[in-house]
Parts: C-alpha cells; sequence; structure tokens
C-alpha cells in the first residue's frame, strides 16, 4: 500500500532545529525500504492560492484555509498495511509538536 | 417448519454468524459480500434443515454453503479468465478444513473482531460494525439501539468498511507488540456495548437488554479465543456480576433502586456464581488489570447476603489499586464513596471535597448527587438539598431526575 503522508505544523511554535529534523527518520525509512519520496514545503508565506471564478484566473497570497496547522512537508511511503504506516509516522519527529496526517493512495 | 428446526436456526445464528462471515471475509477480502453470502446460507438452512434434517455441524455447513455462494457470485462476477484464475488460486491455497472449531476458523472471528475493534476507525464504527459483522444484528437494529435514524447507522457503517478497504486496516490478529493495547480496545468496545445496554445515556429506558446479551456473548466468545489472557476473562466476570443485579435495579415504575435498598432475592444467583467462578479463573493467571478489579468490587457487592454484610473495606482498597492502574476521576469518586461506607461519610467526604476542588468532574451529576448523599447522612440538611438541587440539573435521564427529586424532597423535609 501506499501512504502520502502529510506533516502538519502550526508554523508560530517555535521549535529547535534539533528537534524537528528529519533526517535521521528518512535515513532510517530509507534503509527500510519505505520511503519512496519526500520533502519539505517552504512556509505558507510563500504559498498562492489558484482557483478559477467565471473563467477568471484568481490568484490569492497564502493557502486556502486560515487553519492552524498548515502542511510543512510530506513524504510518501510504501508499506504493508495502515498498521505498519502508522509505526513509520509515528516515529517522525513532527509528531512529538504537530501532526502527521496518513492518507492512503487513491488506488483502482 | 417444525418449531425444532426453526430454533436450530435461530441459535446458529447466534452461535455461527460472525463465524461464516469472518471466514467469507478472509477469503474475498469483500465484507459486503461475506455478509450477503451468510444470509443467503442462513436462507438455504431454512430452507434445507426441514427437509433434510439439522446437520452434525450446522456452523460447517453454514460456512460451507456461505462460502460455495461466494465462490459462485465471484465466478459471475469475474468477466475476464485472469481474474478468474487469480480468485481460484486464492481459492484453493487459502481454503480451510471444514470443521469449525479448526485454528483457522478460530483465527477468523479473532481477526475479525480485531478488525472492527482497529482505532483508526471512529469509536461509534467499531461498537456498530461489531454488532452488524460479528453479531449478526441488521442496521436497523443497532440505529434502534444507538438511537439515531437508519440512514445514518448505514451510512456509518459503510464509511468504516470503506475505511478498512481503501486504508489498508489489516484482517488479521495483531501482533505480539500491539495485541496489549489492541487487547484493550476491543475490551473497551465490547464493556460499551454493555453499558450502553445496562443504562441508557439519555430516554426513557434504563435496560436495553439486547445489547446486554450481545456483549456478554462476545466477551464469552473473546475469553475461548484468548484463552491465556486474563483481562477478557475479568470482562465477562464484570458483566455478568452487574448483569446479575439488572432485575433489581429498578422498580416497577421504572425508578432506580440503590445498591442498598435492592431485593436481593431478585439477583440471579447463577449469574453470579459463574460471574465470582469466571473472576477466580482470571485472577489465577495472577495479572491483575482493570477489569478485574472491577469485576472484584462487583463480586464483593454480589457475594454480600445483605447490604450491611458489604466489604467496604475492601472494595475502598480495590479501587485504591484501580486508581492506580487507571489515573481517573470517576474511579476516585467510587473510591470516596467506599471509604464513606467503611470509615464514616466525614472521610468519605473529605475526598469528594478534594475532586471538587480539582475540578475534573465539572458537570456530572454524580458528583454533586454522592456530596449530596453524605451530607445529609453527617444530618447537615440544607446543604444537601442544595446540592441535590445541582445534581437534578445535571441528571441525564428521567429515572435518574426521579430519584433524585425524592431525595431532595426527604432532604427539605417534604419527603
Amino acid at each position: 500500500m501506499r501512504y502520502m503522508l502529510l506533516i502538519c505544523v502550526d508554523e508560530s511554535v517555535e521549535v529547535s532545529a534539533e528537534e524537528s529534523s528529519a533526517q535521521p527518520w528518512v535515513d532510517e525509512m530509507q534503509r527500510r525500504g519505505v520511503r519512496r519520496d519526500g520533502s519539505r514545503l517552504r512556509p505558507v508565506s510563500d504559498a498562492t492560492t489558484v482557483r478559477l471564478q467565471g473563467g477568471e484566473v484568481v490568484l490569492s497570497d497564502g493557502p486556502f484555509a486560515e487553519t492552524k496547522e498548515q502542511i510543512a512537508g510530506y513524504d510518501v511511503i510504501e508499506c504493508e498495511d495502515l498498521d505498519e504506516a502508522l509505526e513509520i509516522a509515528s516515529k517522525h519527529p513532527v509528531a512529538t509538536f504537530g501532526t502527521i496526517e496518513v492518507r492512503p493512495f487513491w488506488e483502482e | 417448519m417444525t418449531p425444532d428446526v426453526e430454533a436450530a436456526v435461530a441459535d446458529a445464528f447466534r452461535t455461527d454468524w460472525g463465524r461464516v462471515v469472518a471466514t467469507v471475509i478472509r477469503m474475498t477480502g469483500d465484507w459486503d459480500l461475506a455478509e450477503e453470502c451468510a444470509q443467503d446460507a442462513f436462507a438455504a438452512a431454512l430452507e434445507r434443515w426441514p427437509r433434510d434434517g439439522v446437520p452434525r455441524r450446522p456452523g460447517a455447513w453454514l460456512t460451507t454453503a456461505a462460502r460455495n455462494r461466494a465462490l459462485d457470485r465471484l465466478r459471475r462476477a469475474a468477466t475476464e479468465a485472469a481474474k478468474l484464475k487469480e480468485r481460484a488460486v486464492l481459492w484453493h491455497t487459502d481454503e480451510p478444513d471444514d470443521d469449525g472449531d479448526d485454528g483457522t476458523v478460530r483465527d477468523d472471528r479473532l481477526r475479525l473482531i480485531f478488525t472492527c475493534c482497529h482505532p483508526a476507525l471512529p469509536l461509534e464504527a467499531r461498537v456498530a460494525l461489531t454488532l452488524r459483522t460479528l453479531a449478526g444484528l441488521t442496521t436497523a437494529e443497532i440505529a434502534r439501539a444507538f438511537l439515531v435514524p437508519e440512514p445514518t447507522m448505514a451510512k456509518r457503517l459503510v464509511r468504516a468498511k470503506g475505511k478498512i478497504r481503501h486504508a489498508g486496516i489489516p484482517y488479521r490478529v495483531p501482533p505480539a507488540h500491539l495485541l496489549p493495547e489492541r487487547t484493550d480496545g476491543v475490551l473497551a468496545v465490547l464493556y460499551l456495548l454493555f453499558n450502553e445496554g445496562y443504562a441508557a445515556t439519555s430516554g426513557a429506558d434504563l435496560v436495553r437488554q439486547e445489547l446486554c446479551a450481545e456483549a456478554v456473548r462476545l466477551a464469552r466468545i473473546l475469553t475461548t479465543l484468548m484463552p491465556d489472557e486474563p483481562e477478557p476473562l475479568g470482562l465477562l466476570a464484570l458483566m455478568l456480576l452487574q448483569h446479575a443485579r439488572g432485575a433489581a435495579r429498578v422498580d416497577d415504575a421504572g425508578d432506580v433502586v440503590t445498591l442498598e435498598d435492592q431485593d436481593r432475592a431478585r439477583w440471579d444467583t447463577s449469574e453470579i456464581d459463574e460471574g465470582v467462578g469466571t473472576l477466580n479463573a482470571a485472577l489465577r493467571h495472577d495479572r491483575a488489570g482493570p477489569y478485574q478489579l472491577q469485576a472484584a468490587i462487583a463480586a464483593c457487592h454480589a457475594t454480600a447476603a445483605r447490604a450491611a454484610d458489604t466489604d467496604w473495606a475492601r472494595i475502598a482498597q480495590l479501587y485504591g489499586r484501580l486508581a492506580q492502574l487507571v489515573p481517573s476521576a470517576v474511579v476516585e469518586l467510587n473510591r470516596a464513596v467506599a471509604v464513606a461506607m467503611a470509615e464514616g461519610p466525614a472521610a468519605g467526604l473529605k475526598l469528594v471535597e478534594a475532586l471538587e476542588t480539582s475540578g475534573a468532574l465539572a458537570g456530572y451529576h454524580l458528583l454533586p448527587a454522592t456530596r449530596a448523599d453524605l451530607l445529609r447522612r453527617l444530618n447537615r440538611s440544607a446543604e444537601a438539598a442544595a446540592s441535590y438541587r445541582e445534581a437534578l440539573a445535571l441528571a441525564a435521564t428521567d429515572a435518574e431526575r426521579r430519584y433524585l427529586a425524592r431525595r431532595l424532597a426527604e432532604a427539605t423535609g417534604q419527603g
């Protein structure tokens, strides 16, 4: 099964670089052969939202929804089942101060 | 149809529905198909058993019938030869023995229980799925039991089954490192089921016995599937000991009768004996857990010939141990009641006041109700009345409100 881990954090909360470094987790999951892809994302201040209104492209600065937690990164993993995906997600450093949303890929 | 055959089918439904569904799910991975084929198998039994006689092993007969039905439907659905081939391979490598009591089939039911109670599903869906796939209740029955419209319940079940399929929730007994917490999760679902039946949290009817019976039955199955685990035994004992007092808990007018005032002749002694026996079997494992401790407390009550004979000192001690294992304000409140009985209302009141200061039980009607009761026993009527009023405003059921109103009337000298 393939899952997308959406790494969500509250950008206003200060976290030390050491606490938030995902490198050891990335290394471990690469070794295990379950991590396929992933990246950190620039903060929402660098985001642009696009939508069409009456055929016109409307752009706005920032994220679509004004929620407290924002997507700060993602990882694509491939593993046996949800139990394994949850175990992998629970080991991500952000799980201690943010949240990890585990989403299965839409597969026919 | 002869009543005998009818009873045999009804009996098989209660004992074998979950087993039949569990096996077909393992073979096909399709929950809806499994339910439909189980239904078809029972329909076939209603038709065939009156003619051919009740089979020696009804469960095995039904499982085979459901499996053949599933195979049939898959064959018809598989338009491509390749797909059929793939299914057929899956089929043969996985085919269990026909014996309904063999290990594979036993594991199937355990797999089903753990999957229905997977923590990635919302709690209400776990409860509904357990009732639907393991106990064989219809969607309409489950909806009625939980006081929600049938379409809401149907949607809940569809959503849960969809998540199991799409999110990759495994159909298996969890591995050793997950087993303890997942077992706790299963026990919590069964106990919730029991409590829903035992004390309706809203509305007029206090005892929805059907849910209690289902919870007891499922707990019994779990104890046979996990014979080395003491907590399932503890939960079964707890349910039996509580259920044994069910009939005496409410009077003819539907009002609550407190433990102290219950007619103990109306307690079900055979259920109490079974509960105590089950508890002892659990305690022999020498690994006490929350359900065993609660069952031990229930046993103290159930085995006291008169209310005055209750061993309150032991109950207070058991609540103390329970609070160490699972720190909870409700447990602490119960401990306060036991201490009040063992050492006097003043000692209990001290604990209740500490709880009030902590604010942990704000809005819970039993906190002011307990305080009121202790004040009443200390002859502090005016304060007692104030607390009864507070409890009355918070109580959730009509029966509880009537009980509290009676006590309030007594405290204000109008009783």
